[in-house]
């Protein structure tokens, strides 16, 4: 299972958390202080995975994290996770943010807080692995973002599902 | 038609604006944003909240605030949370907002509520209606919305007022709707298991659902339930196969592939759910070998994703019930991960092997080198592991060495590896760094486990640890104290109260003082205090005085344990009576007898119960075990010293100059090099070569020791691998034994001359020329033995001449034909016991390949070959005046697959290596 995932960038200033886990705010925040220590002592070229924190259970559970410009994306699992696979979530999850925001960088993430909540929602749910598939994450993501645009005019709706089959068509190209 | 497209075009770029308008946030919230990117210490930003958090209040208690604005508020007050502030009174808004806003406003509002709240909240309550109706809702967002809060928080008394409700939606025609309505249902097994019982059997429908998303989310579920009682799910093993033959098979949508490998978060999730199901259970595994055989077979693609399929599938193999076809290619999957060059396979690897090792010892041993060179990695998580995997192959033999290791590191080491401790200083000092270095940060059971060490012992034996743990913690205390962590100072005060009294030589007013000065020490911690205290009142009376002293300033002491402790404490030392009767002086006496239940022990013997056996033979496991284990001394090696001074070859020595006085005075027998004992260093090289079963036992420390004064130091590549090669040795030594070990390495550097054995046969004498013979026979077969010696002879009196001579025999000099009969021969098989297979090349050239190359082998090493039957031949030899040893022979494929057997238990290794040998230079 995964008990929290935690975004901060290079200053351990969180940009985005979520826990799966019930914890006092108090702790909340020294989880991710404390991570964000362990893991930003960490070198590039050793393995992504160490063991969690004494707050957020120890050995019992393993953060896995990966590093892309000026953020840390990291993911604490019990050891029912495989490392691996995680790993590749995190992937997917970034993959992800960067397909809905366009070329993603912390600043989306500063201002879009709820999409990237949403956006998770649709990859874990209460801690377990939802969906995997990029395709079907985002689909879902839209599919409330079109009630978001149905509620301002209907013509927008129109012309968000012009955009969206030629986008689409778009990346059937790509594929 | 037209005129629709038009107006939307023209209307694109006012629309385009007022869309983003929307979905960028209002001013406020930017504004919010930009200062606090813009902030430069934690004070201005604790400031800048508490304006905004301000802020905010006024603006949710306005009745004019619309829908809109809360939502933009709602998104602030998840900001001001993040960073660690407290916006409680917007959790209330919270819900408002997920019950009374649209669609937009309630994905925010229940977003909000799962960041906010968690499942003991009160005010969650307040949701739960809400949550009702959205379940209830034809609207598919809404639905999805209710499912997902209801998955991360609701509380646990509520469950069976949605449960029906979620239940429903397993047979939802959207397949989203169903997967989330899996996970919320699994979601509440979590939480209470009671509730959910009935509806397994539509986790069984959702496990057959026609969309893949619907069974992969019901997997979930069944993991946990199959880790919870496998026996109960034994059945669907079939099905699980089955699912994953199909996704191996490429049956799923395309959809499903990540990185063009199909569906591998499934897979993964299908193996551990495999490995559950056929741990232990023969019958299931056989289900599943050759679905598994599959999976390694097809993750070959070099992308991370196929690897974690890999490193899956090599645990499931080595978790279910054995195959060796399996295992050995799962072991070569772990020498991938392992020797890989990506650290995060690395440290995959050396997991893998963690894991293995408790099942094959020598795995571990073939990537010793990899091992070595993770221990200093300068990764602390392949450190760590590495520890960890070290911790798995501790033995006798390697204690000290990994414990070392161990501390060096970060003082990581379970009490459970020092019960092979060689020693009690060795043990108590370990312990002593354990303590003072990992303090508080060891699990709290370490001191525990170590306490009932010294106490469970026996009294005779144990007194000895006892005593030097006595001594040592004085030493301890009589230096500086305040950096010592508490837990150290609660082992060392127990074990000063209880065993203080044994060390005639100590003062006891010396050990109270030092206890009483640890008591006025202000880092000590008030339950490191109880422990002193209590520590105090054991030692025996006499020292009234100070214990008054002592209670007197404690008796108004802020803490009420410690006057309580202090007041007994001063009516005990008052009250030699009282004192008696309570603490008994040595209550391991009281304890071991209990003579006032005699009487109903022995009716409760003459009833049939089983008699009492004390507690030390009960848990014999966890005493503390000095000596090393004795399957791992060869005796043999070292009853023969390398000294003695008979023991030279079969050799003439002849001197022309003068005969008469020619006279082997001396003969030194120099050791050949042995540079690493045989459970040791293996060199890289070496790796390449076949492995054999060697069932031997492990070199002797002393006689190698002793051998080693005598020996040359051969060159080394370098010092630096030296030292690695030496780590090596001393970490994986013992771990051969009674399992397969490399023959090579045995090969390579063994040649104990202490093994030969030789004397004077007979001396010729002519005129000027003596002739001396000796026999040498090889008790211990070893491949190579360098014989190197001098021999001494006077030309005149009083002068002598050396003459040094060295050569090189092998175990093939003293291997003779055993002329057997076939029954005798099948006699002899039977009562023989130690064995080793091996294939080996067969020699194809000529019309019978069986003969021709059993032929070979009897010219290059003087075997019997007693018959040919069919495919099959059997051939016996024997060590010079020694041990037998036969050998079978049977045509299997291109290879002769040969199975010896001899009573002693290296000689097959050492024939079957001159056996390669021998075929190989043919």
């Amino acid at each position: 299972m995964i008990k929290a995932i935690l975004i901060f960038n290079n200053h351990g200033k969180p940009r985005m958390s979520k826990f799966y886990e019930h914890y006092t705010e108090d702790t909340e925040q020294q989880i991710i202080r404390e991570t964000f220590h362990l893991v930003s002592k960490r070198d590039e070229n050793v393995c992504n995975f160490l063991e969690g924190g004494l707050l957020i259970g120890g050995s019992e559970n393993k953060l896995i994290y990966r590093h892309y410009a000026t953020l840390y994306f990291v993911f604490c699992v019990d050891s029912s996770e495989s490392e691996l696979g995680i790993l590749d979530l995190i992937q997917v999850f970034v993959e992800t943010l960067d397909k809905c925001f366009e070329n993603v960088c912390e600043l989306d993430l500063i201002f879009h807080l709820d999409k990237v909540h949403n956006i998770l929602a649709e990859m874990v749910m209460g801690g377990m692995v939802l969906e995997t598939n990029m395709s079907e994450i985002i689909t879902q993501v839209e599919a409330q973002g079109k009630m978001e645009k149905s509620e301002t005019l209907t013509l927008l709706f129109i012309w968000q599902s012009m955009r969206q089959s030629q986008a689409s068509r778009f990346s059937s190209k790509i594929s | 038609m037209s005129d629709v497209v038009e107006k939307t075009l023209t209307a694109l770029p006012g629309l385009f604006e007022s869309q983003t308008g929307a979905a960028k946030i209002t001013n406020r919230l930017r504004q919010l944003i930009k200062s606090i990117t813009e902030l430069t210490s934690k004070h201005e930003e604790e400031n800048l909240i508490k304006r905004e958090l301000s802020a905010i209040k006024e603006q949710v208690s306005s009745p004019n605030t619309t829908m809109k604005q809360m939502r933009e508020i709602m998104v602030r007050a998840m900001y001001c949370e993040m960073l660690g502030y407290d916006a409680s009174f917007t959790y209330i808004h919270a819900i408002k907002l997920a019950q009374q806003g649209g669609v937009l406003e309630k994905r925010v509002g229940y977003l909000a509520v799962s960041l906010f709240l968690n499942e003991g909240h009160e005010l969650l309550l307040l949701l739960v209606n809400t949550v009702l109706k959205d379940l209830q809702s034809t609207n598919l967002i809404e639905v999805c919305m209710a499912l997902t809060v209801v998955a991360q928080v609701f509380p646990k008394d509520m469950i069976p007022a949605v449960l029906p409700l979620v239940e429903d939606k397993l047979s939802h025609p959207k397949e989203i709707i169903r997967r989330k309505a899996v996970l919320a249902l699994y979601k509440f097994y979590l939480i209470a298991p009671n509730q959910v019982q009935h509806i397994h059997a539509k986790f069984c429908k959702a496990l057959s659902d026609k969309d893949p998303g619907v069974m992969a989310s019901s997997l979930h579920i069944y993991l946990q339930l199959i880790r919870e009682s496998p026996d109960s799910y034994k059945d669907l093993t079939g099905s699980f196969v089955t699912i994953l033959k199909q996704v191996l098979g490429g049956k799923l949508p395309v959809d499903f592939n990540y990185h063009s490998v199909p569906a591998p978060w499934l897979q993964i999730q299908l193996l551990r759910i495999l490995s559950l199901l056929g741990k232990e259970d023969q019958s299931t595994s056989e289900l599943m070998y050759e679905v598994l055989d599959e999976s390694l077979r097809r993750a070959e693609m070099n992308h991370n994703i196929t690897y974690a399929i890999l490193y899956e599938c090599v645990k499931a193999v080595y978790t279910i019930h054995p195959k060796a076809e399996l295992l050995e290619k799962a072991a070569r999957c772990i020498g991938n991960f392992v020797l890989s060059p990506k650290i995060n396979l690395k440290y995959l690897g050396l997991k893998a092997l963690t894991y293995v090792v408790q099942h094959d010892a020598k795995l571990a041993l073939q990537h010793q080198m990899t091992i070595i060179e993770c221990l200093d990695h300068s990764d602390f998580t392949i450190k760590r592991e590495t520890l960890e995997l070290l911790f798995r192959i501790t033995n006798a033999q390697n204690v000290t060495v990994i414990v070392e290791k161990m501390l060096d590191f970060l003082c990581y080491v379970p009490i459970k590896t020092l019960t092979f401790a060689p020693d009690n200083s060795w043990f108590i000092q370990t312990m002593n760094d354990v303590f003072s270095i990992g303090g508080d940060l060891l699990q709290q059971d370490d001191p525990n486990n170590f306490l009932r060490l010294l106490a469970e012992g026996k009294p005779e034996e144990d007194d000895q640890l006892r005593l030097y743990a006595v001594e040592s913690y004085l030493t301890v205390l009589k230096g500086h104290t305040s950096h010592l962590p508490q837990c150290f100072l609660q082992v060392m005060s127990w074990v000063l109260g209880e065993y203080a009294h044994l060390q005639e030589s100590v003062d006891r007013r010396e050990v109270i003082r030092l206890l009483t000065q640890l008591l006025d020490q202000r880092s000590v911690s008030s339950e490191t205090r109880v422990w002193i205290l209590s520590a105090l009142t054991k030692i025996p009376e006499g020292q009234t005085d100070l214990i008054l002293d002592l209670a007197e300033s404690l008796s108004s002491s802020q803490d009420t344990v410690l006057r309580q402790q202090a007041q007994e404490l001063r009516h005990l030392s008052q009250d030699s009576q009282l004192r008696e009767w309570v603490l008994v002086e040595n209550s391991c006496a009281v304890d071991s007898s209990l003579s006032f239940l005699d009487g109903f022990v022995s009716e409760a013997l003459a009833a049939g119960a089983a008699p009492y056996k004390p507690p030390h033979q009960r848990q014999e496991e966890l005493s503390l075990n000095l000596e090393p284990y004795s399957f791992s001394l060869p005796v043999s090696l070292s009853s023969c010293s390398i000294t003695d001074r008979q023991s030279p070859t079969l050799l003439s020595v002849s001197s022309g100059l003068s005969g008469n006085s020619a006279e082997l005075s001396t003969l030194i027998l120099e050791g050949v090099k042995r540079v690493w004992g045989k459970d040791g260093y293996l060199p890289q090289k070496e790796a390449t070569a076949p492995p054999v079963d060697e069932p031997s036992a492990a070199v002797q420390p002393a006689s190698q020791q002793e051998a080693a004064e005598r020996i040359e130091p051969r060159p080394e590549p370098s010092t630096q691998n030296q030292d690695k090669q030496q780590l090596a040795s001393s970490l994986f030594v013992g771990l051969g034994v009674g399992s397969s070990v490399s023959l090579v390495r045995k090969l390579f550097y063994d040649g104990f001359t202490a093994s030969l054995r030789g004397n004077v046969m007979d001396c010729l004498e002519a005129r000027s020329t003596s002739v001396c013979h000796y026999a040498l026979l090889m008790d211990d077969p070893h491949t190579n033995v360098s014989l190197t010696g001098t021999v001494s002879y006077q030309t005149q009196p009083g002068h002598t001449n050396t003459l040094p001579f060295s050569g090189t025999l092998s175990t093939a000099d003293f291997i003779r034909p055993l002329v057997v009969t076939t029954e005798e021969y099948g006699k002899l098989w039977l009562s023989l016991s130690h064995d080793v297979k091996q294939n080996l090349k067969l020699l194809t050239d000529a019309g019978d390949p069986l003969r021709t190359t059993l032929n070979a082998l009897k010219d290059a090493l003087q075997l019997h070959v007693v018959d040919i039957i069919g495919s099959e031949g059997i051939v016996a030899c024997r060590l010079l005046s020694g041990a037998p040893c036969l050998l079978h022979c049977r045509v299997n494929g291109a290879a002769l697959a040969m199975w010896l057997r001899s009573p002693h238990p290296a000689l097959p290794d050492f024939i079957l290596y001159h056996c390669q040998r021998a075929l190989a230079h043919h």
